[in-house]
This record gives structure tokens, sequence and C-alpha cells, in this order.
């Protein structure tokens, strides 16, 4: 009790008389994960929409390597970035590796499949109830894919909120294509796993309270956005 | 309004491109049921025709396939050459439970006319009539869901004349009305109707088919047992079933 205590008081102090260290890292947590999730969100989304509207062969293997998809070992995810991404990788000469950019690509392949398995989910419930509907009113594939997406803004922003669950909270991934580099790309959960083990247990924790703290901050206030709006456009 | 209005004599009406519609021998299995059986008739213009029959004879089943959402098992339905699907674009359905979108009252009804590339500076213009003539106009901004059900059935109206279609496809519009809603529905419908547009409404209700229907439609149990002048039929029904069902009595 008595270590979590002062990890507290330390978790206070750090708030309060914010470093520039910390800030930077700060920034950089929620600076990599918000990109991965644009970008994350960008692609399943209508890929899910996609996957939910278009009948095509093969589409329930689709379904099920995107359920399956969900449960991505970060590592792993982390290892093949890394391997696409290192000097002698497929990539390599883009120079990526140990950049946030590598933390934001691996991020977003973490995440992806989460959006668009719970993307899928929202749309193909509302396209067997809107099918007759909109096909009656003259609307294409691709038309009715967006009016779809549209129509589950409400229920997608949980989705999108999963997502971005996932990316603030990855450590396995990041610190193997980042390499958890100080002032460069270190994040809050890289450097939770740096200070706990050198030992230094209430600045780990500290940093665990203000990254809780936070993330929960930014899921709450998309729930409360979304029901002021959905209490307001039904 | 309790008389269809005299077919003939109404402004608006011009050629049309997607009538006569004939439907040929038309079938429609599922689950190794006939739920159609060799159905044939057919449609000419500036009539009401009322697809008439008791729950699960088909009726709606015979609409959506008028309307291409559902394929035939054998059988040809053809709009003046059209397939369903190449003459919906000319035509409009309104469903049982229709489906409005989660947005405001005048986006649903400006939705399809997007979709349709009706030319933008008709829209606006198109959308504040359809609300007008079907009384939601005072609604206008408001969210679509939290309509009431007889609201969103007149949203769904509002939608199909907004389309201007040459024919209106209407699938037991009043099921879930009270007699007041149901007045108000028979009345636009029967605007639309003297406007120039083709009508086609299913419904079980023997009492709204006497007051709209110009042509009936008698189906039971997916076959097509009478065809006839809606005077014709409600006097002299030629099938038993038919002089059942407008004695009252139960068929099943």
């Amino acid at each position: 009790m008595d270590g979590l205590g002062a990890s507290v008081l330390t978790a206070i102090h750090l708030i309060l008389h914010l470093n520039h260290d910390l800030l930077g890292i700060i920034v950089l947590s929620f600076q990599v994960s918000l990109v991965a999730l644009a970008f994350g969100c960008i692609i399943a989304l209508p890929l899910g929409a996609a996957v939910a509207v278009l009948r095509f062969p093969g589409r329930g293997l689709v379904v099920a390597a995107l359920n399956a998809a969900m449960g991505l070992p970060g590592v792993v995810v982390g290892l093949v970035v890394y391997l696409l991404l290192s000097r002698s990788g497929p990539f390599g000469e883009l120079g990526l590796l140990f950049t946030p950019s590598a933390m934001v690509i691996a991020q977003c392949v973490l995440i992806v499949p989460i959006i668009a398995a719970l993307t899928y989910q929202t749309v193909a419930d509302l396209h067997e109830k809107y099918d007759e509907q909109l096909r009656s009113l003259g609307s294409g594939r691709l038309r009715t894919m967006f009016t779809l997406l549209w129509d589950g803004r409400f229920s997608l922003v949980t989705a999108v909120l999963a997502g971005f669950g996932r990316a603030i909270a990855e450590v396995g991934t990041v610190i193997i294509v980042g390499g958890n580099i100080n002032h460069y790309t270190r994040v809050m959960t890289t450097a939770i796993a740096l200070e706990s083990m050198r030992g230094d247990l209430p600045l780990a924790v500290a940093l665990g309270i203000v990254l809780i703290v936070l993330a929960l901050g930014i899921t709450l206030l998309a729930q409360v956005v979304r029901d002021a709006a959905s209490r307001r456009y039904g | 309004m309790d008389a269809p209005s005299p077919p003939t004599g109404h402004a608006g009406a011009s050629a049309s491109h997607t009538l006569p519609l004939s439907v040929d021998r038309l079938c429609y299995r599922a689950d190794g049921r006939e739920l159609l059986s060799a159905v044939s008739f057919a449609v000419q213009a500036d009539t009401f025709n009322v697809i008439l029959g008791p729950n699960g004879a088909g009726k709606s089943l015979l609409l959506r396939l008028c309307h291409g959402l559902l394929r035939p098992s054998s059988g040809r339905i053809s709009w003046r050459g059209l397939s369903p699907a190449q003459a919906r674009a000319r035509h409009a359905m309104v469903f049982q439970h229709p489906v409005v979108l989660r947005r405001s009252v005048a986006a649903n009804v400006y939705y399809p006319l997007a979709v349709r590339h009706v030319p933008r500076s008709e829209r606006r213009d198109r959308v504040r009539e359809a609300l007008e003539v079907t009384n939601l106009a005072h609604l206008a901004h408001a969210p679509a869901t939290r309509l009431s059900g007889g609201e969103q059935q007149r949203l769904a109206l509002a939608r199909a004349w907004a389309l201007r279609p040459e024919v209106v496809l209407l699938d037991e519009p009043s099921a879930n009305l009270d007699p007041r809603a149901t007045l108000d529905l028979e009345t636009l419908v029967n605007t639309m109707r003297t406007r120039g547009t083709a009508v086609i409404m299913t419904t079980h209700d023997l009492a709204q088919a006497r007051r709209l229907s110009e042509r009936v439609l008698f189906l039971n149990r997916g076959r097509l047992l009478e065809d006839a002048a809606a005077r014709d039929f409600f006097i002299r029904p030629a099938s038993p079933e038919a002089q059942a069902f407008l004695a009252g009595e139960l068929l099943a």
C-alpha cells in the first residue's frame, strides 16, 4: 500500500509539475495512436461496410479472418512490421524503422481488424433491415455502404474507441518497431516498461496512472458526445 | 375522399415509359414451397390496381417481385420491355414497415432525389412540396427516427411523392394506421393517382379495396383467382374463394 500511495503522490506531482520530458512522451503517445486511428478508420470502416454489403465468393472466410485477426498478438505484428521495414526488408529503403511512422504503421495494422470486424457487425445488421428500402430508392452498393456507415455512426463510435484503446495501450508492438528511443520514439507504455525494469516503480506507476486517466478521459468524452448527439438525432 | 377520382381528364399524365406491365406465368419458390404459382396479368397506365387477398396469399411477394427486389423462380415480368430492376428508377415503393434514415425528415426526402440524380436545382422544391402535401412541413428538421409510426408512413409517402414516379407500389400501407391516418393516406394516394401515377396497392382490407380500387387482382394461396374491374368483382365475384372472402369468411 505504501508503494502505491507513494506512486499516487508521485503521479500527482508529475502532473502538477509537468516536465518537458513527460509532456513529450504524452504528446507523442497520443500523436502516434491518433494518427494510427485515423488511418485505421479510413481503411477499416469502408472495409467492414464492404464485407457487410457486397456479396462475393470467400466472403465468409474474410469475416472469419477479420474476427480472428482481432486477437492478433501485438508482438507478432511488431515483428512482422519490423521485418518489412528493416534495412534488408522490402520497405527498408524508406528508412522508417525506429521512427514514430513505424509505430503508426504497426498500430494501424493492429487495429484495422478490430475496427473492421466491429463495423462489419454493425453494418451487416443495418443492411438486413435497410436493404430492400435502399434498393427501392435507387441506391447502388457503394452508396448503400456509406449510407449504412452514416446511419450506424453512433454504434460505430464504440468500434473506433475499441481501436483507439488497443492502439494507445500497446507495448510490444511499438517497442519492437520504435525502439523506445528517448525523446524520439518513447511513448507512455514503453516508458512504463522501461521504468519498471529499471526499478523506478513509483515513476512507472505514476506514468500508468497518467495513461489511464488520459485514455479513459478521451473514451469518456467520446461517449458523452455520442450520447448527446444520439439524443438529439434519434 | 371516399370514392376514387374519375380516371380520366386529369392533367400531367404523359406517355408512360414503363407501362404496361406484363406478368407472365410468374412463379416464386422458397424452401421447397411454391409461394406464387403461374401468376399472369397486365397493368395499364392510369389505373388504381388493388391486389386483394388474405394474409399469406403472396401479395407482398408479388409486389416485391414486380419492383425487382426479388428474382422470380420462373416466369417473366416486363415493364414495357424493361426488367423490374431497370424500371425501378421510374417507380416508387411504400413498404408496410418503411425504413427511415437516421437523419432529418427533410434529408430523408432529399436522399432518393440525390440517389436518382434529380437536378440539384429541383430538389429543394420537391422536398418542400412533398412535405407540404403529406403534412410534415412542421417536422422538416426533426430526426426521422423520432416520428410516430403514422408519421413515418407519411414520410415514406412523401419520399415516394417527391420522386414523381410513373408507378407507385404500396404494400399494406395502412396496416398499422388509425382510421384518421388511413384517410389521409388514401387521399394522398388518390391525388397521386389523379396526377397520372398508376397505383398498385396490396391490402387485405376489404373496405379499403372498395373505396379505392378501379381494378382488383384477387390472390389466394399464391394463385391469382380473379382479375376484374372493381365494380364487377365486388358485385359478381367469380371464384368461390372470392365469394367467401367478400362474405367475410376466413380463408384458410
